[in-house]
Formats: C-alpha cells, sequence, structure tokens
C-alpha cells in the first residue's frame, strides 16, 4: 500500500474533473485520478452543443435560458443554481473559446448557434438559436480543448486508478482509497479537498447511451458512506438513440431540421408539442415516441421503433452539421441517410439526480449542512440544475459552470484547511473488497447478473413506469443483490485485472439501480423524466421537493433505504402547467 | 395538420437494416493473449462464438470475456468509435474494435487481433499508452496566443476554422502511429498522432505559437522522419488525411507559410 498525500484531489476526468483541475492545479497541489485515460471520457460523446445566450445569431439573454431551463426541469429546477448556470453560461463559453475550443462559426466569425429542444425565445415563444457547436463533435471538442489545457498547466494526472473509497473522519474529508488498474496496488491519497467528477450511472439499462465505463462509482461509494442520493428516480431518455444499440444520435438533428416520423410517416410531434414539435424537450419526445409505438404506429417488422429523418436536408447541410451521427448511421446500420430515415427509439441517456451539492459544488450529508473539504461536480452531482427533466446541452454548461466552481471552491478550502488525520487503516476496506472477489469461490457470474440487472431495469423503470413495474423491478433488484454476494470472478491476478473491475462496478450498478427503483416507487407522480401512468399529473403540493434518499445499516449488517425530501428553491417562477 | 408522408420508398439497405438479427454466424476470434504473470510469452488462443455478423468486434470481444474467459484483457468505453480506447490490430490491420463490423472483416475464417505495435504489450490488447501521450505533449498540444484577450471570442472566418477541421477530429487512439512503420523502428520518432495535433494549431489561424512546434518537429525525430507509407491515413478510424496533414507541416517547415 502506498500513501500519498495532496491538497486537492479530483477524481474523475472527464468534463467536469479537467475543467476542475485546470483552476485547482493553478491554486493548490492537485492530483487527478481516473480510472480511464481522460480523453477516454464519455463527455467526448456529447454532440449537440452547449448553451449560452450569446446572442451572436438573434435576440437572446440568461433570463430566458433560465426560464427554459426551470420549466424543462418540470419546475424540480433550484433556481437559484440555474441563474448562476444560464448567468455564468456566456463566460463559459467564451473561457473556452479562448482557450482554444474550434466552434464552428458565422459569416461575421463569431461562435455559431443553433437551435435545440426546450431553449426558446422570451419564455416559450418560438425556438431560439442559443447551442453554441463545433458540427456534431461539441464534446469531443471540449474534452480535446480541457486536456490540451491540463498538458498546458501540468496537470498531474493517476491514469486507470480507480477510485473505491471515500475517507471521513469526524464528518471530514480526509482523503479517498484508489486501486491501480496496472498492478492492483491500493493506494491511499490524503487530501484536505476531495472533487468528486466520475461521471453518469447509465449502465443499468440494456439500451443506453452512456459507455461501458459508467457505472455510477461515485455515487455509489458516497452512498455508502452515508451521504445522500438526490433525486435519484429522474433519469433521462434520448428520443434519439440508434435502434437497439442505443447510441447517440444529437438533439442537434432536429435543431438542424431533422422530423420525427412513425411508420404512416407522420410527423407525429405536431400532436404532442403544436409549437416546439421534434424540439420539445427530451422527456416529452421519448414519451411520444412510446405511445406511437405502444399504439401500433412504431415502424419496422415489429413495430418497436421510429424514424429520424434527414432525408429532406441538403447533403452539404449533413456534411458540415452532422458529419459524425450520419456516419454512425452508415458503419452501424448500414444506411444511407441522405436518402434513408434512421431507425431510432428512446436511449437511457443522463442522470438527472446525483450527489447533492450547493452551487459553490460543496456536498450535503443532509438538507441543509455540508461535508467539509468535500465537492462534486459534473453527472455524479446534483445541483440541481435539471430538476426532473435536464435540456438539451446544459449537461456541458453544467460541467463546465460548476466544474469550475467546484475546483475553485475545493483549492480555496484546501489553502486554508488542515489535513485531516486518515482513519486507522485506511485501506482495510477496499482491501476487503479486493480480496472478497478475487478469492471468492462463488458460482454466480458478472455479466449474467449485469444482464438481468439491465433487463429488469428497461422493462419495468424505463420512460413509463407504474407501481407494479417498480416493485417487480424491485424485487428482481433485490435477488439480484443476493445473488451479487456469490459472484466470482476468473482473473485472480493483478495486472491489468479488468475482470475484478467489472464485478466492482456491477456492485455499484445495483445499489444506485435500488435506489432509482426505490425513490421511483415513493414518488406517486409524473414529472419530467419520470412518469408513473398510475399517476399520470404533476403533484406539486405533495412532490415539489426533491428525493433524499439514505443507505441504512443495520446491526446484521443488512441495508436499506431511507427516503427524507428536501425543498425545491424557487426564486423568480411559480409552477405552471408545461406544454411545449 | 399532419407533413406528407415521406417520398422515398424503402431502400434495399433499411429493409436490411430493420430486419433485426440476421442469421448467426460462427465466428472464430484468434486472439494473441499475453499475460507476464503466468507466462513469459505470448500465445494465440482462438475462440469460437455464434454472432450476429453485424455486430462489432468490441460485441465478440464482450463475449468471450462475458461468457468464456473472464481474463481476456484489453480497454473500451464508449463503444462506438469516439473515446479511442480500442484501438487494436484485427487481421493485421489497426481499426477501433467499436467500429468494426463482424462481416467487414471475413468472418468465415479466423479473426486474428492483436494488440497495436511499437508501444510496450502489458497485457493481452493493453499497450503502454505513455510514450504516446508524451509525443503529444511535446508538440505543446495547446492555443499559444500573446497580447491582450479580447472581451468576446477571437473572431475566426468560417473559411480560417475550416482549414484545419480535418486534425481536429483526432481521438488519441494511436492507430495512426502504431501503424507507422518508422515508429515500430524508432520509438524517438514523434509518430503521426502528435504531428496531427501539432498541425491542428499550426494552421488554427488564432495561435501565435507555430515557430516554435515547427521548430520541435524540425528535430531530428520530427516531421522529416515520415516516409509517407500512408499506412496512418488508412488506420486513421475518424477518416484523418494524416499523410496529408503531415506534408502540410513539413511544407510549412520550409516556406515558414502557415
Amino acid at each position: 500500500m502506498q500513501i500519498h498525500q495532496y491538497d486537492t484531489v479530483i477524481v474523475g476526468a472527464g468534463g467536469a474533473g479537467m475543467r476542475a483541475a485546470i483552476e485547482s492545479t493553478k491554486r493548490s497541489r492537485t492530483a487527478v485520478l481516473t480510472k480511464l485515460y481522460p480523453t477516454r471520457s464519455h463527455t467526448g460523446a456529447a454532440q449537440g452543443g452547449m448553451c449560452a445566450a450569446l446572442a451572436n445569431v438573434e435576440e437572446d439573454n440568461w433570463e430566458w435560458h433560465t426560464f427554459d431551463t426551470v420549466k424543462g426541469g418540470d419546475y424540480l429546477v433550484d433556481q437559484d443554481a440555474a441563474e448562476i448556470m444560464c448567468k455564468e453560461a456566456i463566460d463559459a463559453v467564451l473561457d473556452l473559446e479562448k482557450m482554444g475550443l474550434p466552434f464552428s462559426r458565422t459569416e461575421a466569425g463569431r461562435i455559431d448557434q443553433r437551435r435545440f429542444g426546450g431553449h426558446t425565445r422570451n419564455h416559450g415563444e418560438a425556438a431560439v438559436r442559443r447551442s453554441c457547436y463545433a458540427a456534431d463533435r461539441t464534446g469531443h471538442m471540449i474534452l480535446q480543448t480541457l486536456f490540451q489545457n491540463c498538458v498546458k498547466e501540468g496537470v498531474e494526472f493517476f491514469n486507470e486508478f480507480y477510485v473505491l473509497d471515500l475517507l471521513l473522519n469526524e464528518g471530514k474529508t480526509a482523503g479517498v482509497v484508489a486501486y491501480e488498474l496496472a498492478t492492483g496496488e491500493i493506494h491511499v491519497f490524503q487530501a484536505k479537498a476531495v472533487v468528486f467528477a466520475s461521471g453518469g450511472t447509465g449502465k443499468f439499462y440494456k439500451v443506453t447511451s452512456n459507455a461501458h465505463t459508467l457505472t455510477g462509482d461515485g455515487q455509489a461509494l458516497v452512498y455508502r458512506r452515508g451521504l445522500p442520493l438526490e433525486d435519484m428516480e429522474f433519469f433521462q431518455f434520448h428520443p434519439t438513440g440508434i435502434w437497439r444499440m442505443g447510441i447517440l444520435l444529437t438533439e442537434g438533428a432536429r435543431g438542424e431540421g431533422g422530423i420525427l416520423r412513425n411508420k404512416d410517416g407522420e410527423r407525429f410531434m405536431e400532436r404532442y408539442a403544436p409549437v416546439m414539435k421534434d424540439l420539445a424537450s427530451r422527456d416529452v419526445c421519448s414519451r411520444a415516441i412510446y405511445t406511437e409505438i405502444r399504439e401500433g404506429r412504431g415502424c419496422g417488422p415489429d413495430g418497436d421503433h421510429v424514424y429520424l429523418d434527414l432525408t429532406h436536408l441538403p447533403p452539404e447541410q449533413l456534411d458540415a452539421k452532422l458529419p459524425d451521427i450520419t456516419e454512425f448511421a452508415r458503419t452501424y446500420l448500414g444506411i444511407e441517410p441522405y436518402t434513408d430515415p434512421i431507425p431510432i427509439q428512446p436511449t437511457a441517456h443522463y442522470a438527472m439526480g446525483g450527489i447533492p451539492t450547493n452551487v459553490e459544488g460543496e456536498v450535503l450529508r443532509n438538507n441543509t449542512d455540508i461535508v467539509p473539504g468535500l465537492y462534486a461536480a459534473g453527472e455524479v452531482a446534483c445541483v440541481s440544475v435539471h430538476g426532473a427533466n435536464r435540456l438539451g446541452t446544459n449537461s456541458l454548461l453544467d460541467i463546465n459552470v460548476f466544474g469550475r466552481r467546484a475546483g475553485i471552491a475545493a483549492a480555496d478550502y484546501a489553502n486554508k484547511a488542515d489535513f485531516v488525520p486518515l482513519p486507522a487503516n485506511p485501506a482495510e476496506k477496499v482491501q476487503a473488497l479486493v480480496d472478497g472477489l478475487r478469492e471468492s469461490a462463488g458460482t454466480e457470474s458478472v455479466a449474467q447478473i449485469r444482464k438481468e440487472l439491465q433487463e429488469t431495469m428497461d422493462v419495468n423503470a424505463m420512460v413509463y413506469r407504474t407501481g407494479a413495474t417498480l416493485k417487480q423491478a424491485r424485487e428482481d433488484i433485490a435477488a439480484l443483490r443476493e445473488r451479487y454476494k456469490n459472484v466470482a470472478i476468473q482473473d485472480k491476478g493483478f495486472r491489468y485485472n479488468t475482470d475484478l473491475l467489472e464485478a466492482v462496478e456491477l456492485g455499484n450498478l445495483l445499489d444506485l439501480a435500488e435506489v432509482l427503483v426505490v425513490s421511483a416507487l415513493a414518488r406517486e407522480e409524473s414529472r419530467g423524466g419520470h412518469f408513473r401512468e398510475d399517476f399520470p399529473t404533476r403533484d406539486d403540493v405533495k412532490f415539489m421537493q426533491h428525493t433524499m434518499a439514505y443507505q441504512e445499516v443495520a446491526e446484521d449488517g443488512t441495508t436499506s433505504i431511507r427516503l427524507d425530501y428536501k425543498p425545491v428553491v424557487t426564486t423568480r417562477y411559480q409552477p405552471m402547467e408545461r406544454k411545449y | 395538420m399532419s407533413a406528407p408522408t415521406m417520398d422515398a420508398p424503402h431502400s434495399a439497405a433499411l429493409d436490411a437494416a430493420e430486419n433485426g438479427a440476421s442469421q448467426l454466424i460462427t465466428v472464430t476470434l484468434r486472439i494473441r493473449r499475453f499475460n507476464p504473470e503466468e507466462h513469459p510469452d505470448p500465445v494465440w488462443v482462438d475462440y469460437q462464438l455464434l454472432m450476429d455478423p453485424k455486430e462489432r468486434v468490441l460485441d465478440a470481444l464482450n463475449k468471450v470475456k462475458w461468457e468464456q474467459d473472464g481474463t481476456l484483457t484489453y480497454r473500451r468505453s464508449c463503444a462506438h468509435g469516439i473515446c479511442g480506447s480500442d484501438a487494436m490490430r484485427i487481421n493485421g490491420r489497426n481499426r477501433l474494435a467499436c467500429k468494426t463490423l463482424l462481416k467487414d472483416v471475413n468472418p468465415e475464417k479466423p479473426i486474428t487481433i492483436e494488440a497495436i505495435k511499437g508501444l510496450t504489450v502489458l497485457k493481452d490488447l493493453v499497450v503502454d499508452m505513455d510514450p504516446f501521450f508524451q509525443a503529444y505533449k511535446d508538440v505543446m498540444p495547446f492555443l499559444i496566443t500573446k497580447g491582450n484577450e479580447p472581451t468576446r471570442e477571437r473572431l475566426q472566418s468560417a473559411e480560417d476554422r475550416e482549414r484545419f477541421d480535418d486534425t481536429t477530429k483526432c481521438i488519441l487512439c494511436a492507430a495512426c502511429t502504431s501503424s507507422c512503420p518508422v515508429f515500430w523502428n524508432d520509438g524517438q520518432y514523434f509518430g503521426p498522432a502528435a504531428i496531427v495535433n501539432a498541425h491542428r494549431f499550426i494552421f488554427d489561424s488564432r495561435d501565435e505559437g507555430a515557430e516554435q512546434r515547427l521548430e520541435i518537429l524540425n528535430d531530428r525525430e520530427g516531421v522529416w522522419r515520415c516516409r509517407t507509407t500512408f499506412n496512418c491515413s488508412e488506420a486513421c478510424p475518424r477518416g484523418i488525411e494524416v499523410t496529408k496533414a503531415i506534408q502540410e507541416v513539413k511544407r510549412a517547415l520550409v516556406t515558414r507559410r502557415f
């Protein structure tokens, strides 16, 4: 076991982690621990853009953006946080440009902007061109630009270091414990401040846009240390994933004029969202697609998908604005999007919920108090700027605005604070976890349990949910968690043991899926991405509040979930009926 | 109210795409395994699988790992050609496993899979990427500017933006660098990927560090080592014209115009 000491430790090297690292490295001695090489992170898969009211191509202002964000989140957004995000969005985009990000440009040489779902002029009048983009590679460019600037600033990375535990001492942050993939060695990092920026958790669904590596590692280990997870029942299903594969096809395709069609060729979104049509928010579009499918208007032999139609757009426009997604259609479906519509279905995409933080990125241990020295930013966190449904592009905005804020806040804290003593035997828990898996004589397979988890989540906890389906999912997950105790791996080695890591990741997914389902079961209303067919309307009296889920451990070691609720911060917008 | 139906009838390609799974076929993956914890030498091992030919090589590797042999080790993340984790040599050619469909690599015969060349193999398909990233860092892959920053964005015409578009696509997967015979024989050579990333800034109208980068690439291990074998361009999963980019850097060194 090795022990390291840094002022600030950042866990994860996607957009939020690297944005935080650029700030904290300038201010404090910082280490970034990442289970992947930095440029492998899933920020790179984001496509369509990053919204900011630059008003480069038409009138816009950040207050309209704030309203859209609050409405898009179905009024579960903390409005003070949304206001900060939308106001700081402008500088966040300009900062990236100055760091070198190659945005697509207007005729006048300014950053070009395009339409995106749910982003409107003057509180819903019509779609507005707000998304700053680089073709359909905006996430890739953000990730590369941030990595380039990390190289410039000399950020210290520990690549392929997998953080498996958070160390707290008397409620204060003491550090983290990491597993070095190359050697199997365990490292303790003592730190004054720790920033979690470890990304999402979409791999508990089968059809997902998420990478294999998005297994909710940060959320799970914080949760197991007794800290709450907020709003985990709100998971976004992106309307346009490649049918069956789930690979993301950007909403920017509809921003460029793409149309959703059913088997009759009908532009069905006109019926569901008369003003915004195909650019209604994602939850609305995904439900519309499933309604079409359920009512027999789906496409293909099994009627289980619809089309994203780009065939009316000029090929030059597709080449210039949507080069990657058209290539995905060619590569993975063997079709030509110039002339063929693309078979799509909703795909599990984004966790609105996560580790609760305030607007400085400080992690909450209950509704009001923070954990000194602990920060989170990006998809792992819940500020909450996305509420019940995130607007397209606001994730890239979130990582930049709150990644930066968390990096600054963590470094400033580290510069004032002292190291908290490490607990006795700091690596004990991780050592036991790793040894337990390596030495297990169990009979269950990681892949099989994961497959069954993904199947029950896809069937029972997807776009449409009911009490009955969620109870089924809860039962299935409980049984899988039981079987997981008897899981075994084949690779017993120390060098690059990815077999072992997949087993650990599955444990994280199981815990988080349970939190999602239990939180969803208790929320007897429909709001944003959480739609209960048995409670199809929004209930602001009972449920305009955030879910806070805590793990309770009984004396015999059995765990259960305790739910609490936290008020929503409302500043200028009172809840209204949500129409697009 | 509703828009008219689509004009185009279904193409054969769309019909094929929508008709679900094709006939499953038996595929043999012939993988070059190496684990120094177990044995000092690499060994070729065959795995037989029932696969849909429309699936990815990565799907086949996953199937081996999840159902037959959990010790098989490789890097992967996004699974659709964006993250750059899974470059490997498939039937002797560098490709991303997640962007290569089985039907496109002659699945009737054993499909050979081995680690990319020129970087030390650590286990199975996992290589040491540090030398690769070091070469990248050495070319100063970040925007260098002088003088005061404007309040708003720097202006750049769409034409100037287009000038370096091709090289912005790089995902640092190392498929190009590890396909280069010069790199295989001389580990000191920067390699195509580093030059691509230098190109991305040298030809960016906003950048003022081109002279510094060109001096670095004028080194004896720099661009002049390129023998224009075009392996790199063929290997690039992003379709970057790598050799052309290297030639443009060479020309810029001669003419000092960029």
